[in-house]
């Protein structure tokens, strides 16, 4: 390995004195893209090297945080009734030229048009262009009944007209699955019969290029010389498809790349030890929650919600499931999220307290069902493992808990029922870092029967949710959301358990890198030093 | 022998069709259902499941779905992966030859050792020697390989430091794949040292996957030898005074080749088995490690797809065994 | 060992204690397979005394004492003879509760394919026919991929765990019984004794197993030595791709699956489990070739 790395470096060091030199940076990145095409997938690695690269989208959120700033749009009006939306496009934005396709034309309306009619009208060509395209983030975020049309006003103008008043529409516009691509590239694929190339060879405007996919080896890319924000400062990026976490760190120190994502909690000591590396650390835009069944007995008594609460030891979790690499909740909604309410008091860890409030609350000899997820998902590595230490935190109680689980399809259908017996443990993680994401898609009132696992419908915390998502100030949005993170709290519907931590290591010569409270692996503005 | 080929075709047929059934079924048998988990925990509508369903084609009778699939068969096509959407004979054609390039490179290894390590312990039967050798055989075939893996990076990649971990080839070379092979491509690109680390990559994968196939083989030309060296011919050329190395090399081996061989073309489904768990280990991009991948994404196209290649893939190599055997050994064929 | 009568003597021979002595005879021949037979006795004791010598439980986690080498290594402890695992497992406990788990598997594996495979051996060779075709077609299909794929595969259909990995193992291994007994019986079915069970009026299935089965029991008895570590093996490596056991379960594939993360800093973690997997496998495959040898000189295969 020794030997390799010498050649590495060698390498490195005679192309980086020449006068022409080529940076070329390695993200040591965990697991295979499905596809180059971010409309048709929702995984984050998909995203990374496909919207984050190779795209960009007219809002693109602000680096580091979830609040949204212009970018293929330089500007955008809303209509009073807040239902129309038009977007002028920054001018003079080229897709970028490759080997395999070579652009006529600038960025125009046509492109942004085509980008979302695809994925919205089942006649439009493109709809099946791979069997099964389902368009999983479109329909998941709503946007078929939502939008009413999409239409150019004129070349560098576009119009989107929605059916009802909904704030977090423009934070979506800055997901992935938003992301423009090239009319005229399609077009030119369409004609050559090769439709399937749009998610096999990605052409975007984004800050690198496509250059080439060995499967579930290595992603070739470099900087877009055209990029409308100026050109990358390093000249090559490269994705080094590497699956086992340990087997990353071991290329990370030893130079083989610069970066890594998802590192075994048991290896960050060590890396943080490493002067050759340096880490960095973030709450994670998710929550693992307890939701108890609201509307059955006992458990539509808030007494009894808040002593169970009180008798959870979360940090006991944090530490067995997560070795650390994470912190306990209090809010529904994560830490870097905008207008998460900082004042909060979470309910302290006091078995005898809780048992008392039980007691008063006319509530003995209690026996319920824990549901644990059969799957390891990133705001709960190990569902089981929490549901033990919450029996055994129950059982000080005098709370009698049985654990029961189903396969991960049948869990989600069977949690949703509004008659379920038992409180069940799951989780969510952030699409588009907007509160209402959490708040209304996790608590809301339409939500019962469905992702409201708690079946909790409070008119209180419905209305100013609701507010929140009509009105378009943020400072009045705000508010209402830490309203409504109260009135939560109050009412104790879940137990929040953590927010995982996004752990990342890299070479101390990594500089530029912002991780994203998004969970995105984006390298934009990245640069090595020596 | 025109017959003789029919008449195994003949039984290859059914077979596969068997082989096609039982792989169709498994999408059925496995528990949950794909399309509610393309959503996650996100809820999907009983309109979009429906739709979903429809477009894949998983609202019409089994038996529909099963005749619709093998007529793809038959034109090549394997189905569309789930998870990415692309066709699954693509995506095969795309791996196989990393599989290909190690399963040769290991067969080379188990024959180039094997072979000669069975002949000289058949020569020197019952020494000190012959014995050393065939217990070393019998642990090589009891080997578990992973494990054998692992070992062989902890001392090779860990302590000495001489051979990579991972992958197929530095980081540092990138070149278009012309034929698939890493070591052809390499050499026929112009970048100083890429042969050289495509064929460092190779070494350790290469041993481990090797290492059964090369324990049968010995233990198998051992066996062959000590049969043949007890004929009546060989003893009468021996006893007419040619020399020990024509009697070996001419008559003996000769003959002992054809269970050899035999043996040689039964390791194939042996090398695909092991080349799951190789794969796994050293990260090698082929179909091993896409076939486990593709387990834990519960991929089920490509599941059902992959066995049903994979599975061809070693009936139609037994089938080239058993008419090589019946050319060169003609007694076989009644 | 030319002597190719010993076959014929075992069958006409009527007494067992002669057979018996004879049999021990050749396979005292070997030496690897009574250094096999020895190491096999000792694992088997060590599995069954696991709880009353280890000195640990072996889910036991001793949060002061993570990652310790052997106790002949510089940091070793005594009370950890084989060093201890990332959460402060005892590595030696954990081996001697995960050689119960091994041959268990290996026991229940063979049992399963070795009965199924002689009763659809059994039916196959002695009714031929169209049942014959479609049993050995069946077979054909089962052997036409590779076996541990196609485990894998059966496990992920019937959710992992140990159970499952069984089962799925002894199908995979089955189709080699039917194969050998349906061979076996065909052989058999017209000799002498047989048509005189059949003239006496013996009913058909009490021909198949009390009169024929007995006398192609020895290639049996051999390939269920080899499926025997073979299911140890591919449970292992069943273990090893997460398909297998489930942690916190000592069993050695899972175990080294487990301690795959440590493999460049903690070698006592990865090494021992698979040692303990090789020993075993080969002492039962030493047994194999002597059991081979002595039931009948005329196997002699690879």
């Amino acid at each position: 390995m020794k030997k390799t790395i010498f050649a590495a470096a060698l390498l490195a060091a005679t192309v980086l004195s020449g006068a022409a030199s080529a940076k070329t940076f390695v993200f040591c990145s965990e697991g295979s893209p499905e596809g180059f095409d971010p409309g048709l997938y929702t995984a984050g690695t998909t995203f990374d090297a496909s919207a984050h690269t190779v795209y960009s989208r007219l809002l693109e959120f602000k680096k580091g945080t979830t609040e949204t700033e212009p970018g293929l749009a330089e500007s955008w009006e809303i209509s009073d009734d807040g239902l129309q939306y038009t977007f002028k496009l920054r001018s003079g934005v080229k897709f970028q030229t490759t080997d395999f396709f070579t652009p006529t034309r600038e960025l125009n309306a046509d492109d942004v048009v085509f980008s979302f009619d695809r994925q919205m009208n089942a006649q439009n060509p493109w709809n099946q262009y791979v069997a099964g395209a389902s368009w999983e983030y479109f329909a998941g975020m709503g946007f078929p009944e939502l939008i009413s049309k999409i239409e150019k006003v004129d070349d560098l103008t576009v119009r989107f007209t929605l059916k009802r008043k909904e704030a977090p529409f423009l934070a979506n516009l800055a997901m992935p699955f938003a992301s423009i691509v090239s009319k005229e590239y399609a077009d030119s694929l369409d004609k050559a019969g090769t439709k399937e190339k749009l998610n096999q060879q990605p052409l975007g405007t984004g800050p690198f290029q496509f250059v080439a996919y060995q499967q579930d080896a290595v992603i070739r890319y470099k900087a877009n010389p055209d990029f409308y924000k100026g050109k990358e400062k390093i000249d090559d990026l490269v994705f080094a498809i590497t699956t086992d976490a340990a087997v990353r760190f071991q290329k990370l120190k030893a130079g083989e790349c610069h970066l890594m994502p998802y590192p075994n909690s048991a290896d960050v000591e060590s890396m943080k030890s490493d002067p050759a590396l340096k880490v960095e650390q973030q709450e994670g835009l998710n929550v693992a929650y307890l939701a108890y069944n609201t509307t059955q007995a006992p458990f539509d008594k808030v007494e009894v919600r808040k002593a169970l609460n009180m008798a959870i030891n979360k940090q006991a979790i944090v530490d067995a499931v997560f070795q650390g690499a994470a912190t306990p909740a209090k809010n529904p909604i994560p830490p870097t999220m905008w207008s998460y309410d900082e004042s909060t008091v979470d309910d302290n860890y006091d078995p005898e307290a809780a048992k008392k409030m039980l007691a008063d609350a006319g509530v003995s000899g209690l026996s319920m069902k824990v549901w644990a997820m059969p799957v390891a998902r990133p705001y709960m590595l190990n569902a089981r493992r929490a549901a033990e230490l919450i029996q055994s935190d129950f059982q000080k109680i005098g709370v009698t808990v049985e654990i029961v689980s189903y396969e991960w399809a049948e869990y989600l259908e069977r949690s949703k029922a509004k008659d379920r017996d038992g409180a069940v443990i799951l989780g969510w993680t952030g699409d588009n870092g907007d509160p209402d994401n959490f708040l209304d898609t996790l608590l809301g009132c339409d939500a019962v029967g469905g992702n409201n696992r708690a079946q909790w419908c409070s008119k209180e915390f419905d209305d100013l949710v609701t507010k929140a998502k009509e009105s378009s100030d943020q400072a009045e949005r705000t508010k209402l959301y830490q309203q409504a993170q109260a009135v939560f709290k109050k009412e104790a519907p879940w137990a929040t358990l953590d927010h995982s931590l996004a752990i990342v290591p890299m070479r101390k010569e990594v500089t530029g890198f912002v991780q994203s409270p998004l969970g995105d692996f984006a390298f934009d503005g990245v640069d090595i030093t020596e | 022998m025109f017959r003789f080929f029919l008449g195994r075709l003949a039984v290859l047929i059914p077979t596969f069709l068997g082989v096609s059934l039982i792989a169709f079924s498994f999408i059925r048998l496995l528990p949950g259902d794909p399309v509610a988990l393309l959503s996650g925990e996100r809820v999907m509508s009983p309109e979009r499941h429906a739709q979903i369903s429809h477009n894949l084609g998983l609202d019409r009778p089994w038996i529909v779905q099963y005749l619709d699939y093998l007529w793809g068969v038959l034109h090549g096509d394997f189905g569309t992966s789930i998870v990415s959407k692309s066709s699954v004979s693509e995506q095969f054609l795309q791996l196989f030859p990393a599989t290909l390039e190690l399963s040769i490179c290991a067969m080379i290894f188990a024959i180039v050792i094997g072979i000669p390590v069975g002949v000289f312990a058949a020569l020197k039967r019952g020494s000190f020697a012959d014995q050393t050798l065939m217990g070393v055989a019998l642990v090589g075939y009891s080997m578990p390989i992973f494990w054998w893996g692992l070992l062989l990076i902890i001392l090779f990649s860990g302590v000495l430091q001489w051979t990579p971990v991972s992958g197929r080839i530095s980081l540092l070379y990138f070149f278009p794949p012309v034929t698939g092979f890493m070591l052809i491509d390499s050499a026929l690109s112009d970048q100083a040292g890429a042969f050289k680390s495509a064929f460092s990559h190779l070494i350790l994968p290469s041993i481990v996957l090797g290492t059964i196939p090369l324990a049968v083989i010995a233990r198998q030309t051992r066996s062959a030898m000590l049969e043949v060296l007890g004929e009546d011919y060989v003893r009468t050329a021996r006893a007419k005074g040619l020399s020990p190395f024509r009697v070996v090399g001419i008559h003996a081996l000769r003959n002992a080749m054809i269970p050899v061989i035999t043996t040689i073309g039964l390791q194939v489904g042996v090398m695909l088995a092991g080349a799951i768990l190789t794969e796994t280990i050293f990260s090698w991009p082929g179909i091993g490690k896409w076939m486990v991948d593709s387990v834990f994404r519960r991929d089920y196209p490509v599941i059902q797809g992959g066995l049903l290649i994979i599975a061809g893939i070693i009936m139609l190599v037994n089938l080239a065994v058993d008419l090589l055997y019946g050319l060169i050994n003609p007694r076989i064929r009644h | 060992m030319a002597d190719t009568t010993a076959a014929e003597d075992v069958v006409i021979d009527p007494s067992r204690a002669r057979r018996l002595s004879e049999f021990w005879y050749y396979f005292s021949e070997n030496r690897g397979a009574v250094i096999g037979l020895v190491v096999f006795i000792i694992l088997v004791l060590a599995a069954v005394l696991a709880p009353l010598i280890t000195p640990h439980a072996p889910a036991m986690q001793y949060r002061d004492a993570v990652l310790l080498p052997p106790a002949w290594e510089a940091n070793g402890r005594a009370a950890y003879l084989l060093g201890t695992d990332a959460v402060g497992r005892d590595i030696f406990s954990r081996l001697l509760y995960g050689a119960q788990f091994s041959l268990f598997i290996g026991v229940v594996v063979t049992l399963l394919a070795l009965v199924g495979g002689i009763v659809v051996g059994v039916i196959a060779g002695y009714f031929g026919g169209w049942i014959d075709t479609l049993i050995m077609r069946l077979m054909d299909i089962i052997l036409a991929f590779p076996s541990l794929l196609l485990a894998l595969v059966l496990v992920a259909v019937l959710g992992p765990g140990l159970t499952n990995a069984m089962i799925a193992i002894a199908l995979v291994l089955q189709p080699h019984f039917v194969r050998l007994t349906r061979a076996a019986v065909m052989a058999e079915k017209n000799r002498e004794y047989v048509v005189a069970a059949r003239v006496a009026g013996a009913g058909s299935w009490r021909l198949m197993f009390r009169t024929i089965l007995p006398n192609c029991m020895a290639p049996l008895i051999v390939q269920a030595t080899l499926s025997f570590s073979n299911a140890i093996l591919d449970a292992a490596a069943l273990g090893f791709l997460g398909m297998g056991a489930q942690p916190p379960t000592p069993e050695w594939g899972t175990m080294l699956a487990e301690a795959r993360e440590f493999i460049l800093r903690a070698w006592w973690v990865v090494t021992f489990p698979g040692l303990a997997i090789l020993i075993t496998v080969l002492a039962i495959n030493l047994m194999g070739d002597g059991l081979r040898d002595a039931l009948d000189p005329k196997l002699k295969r690879s």
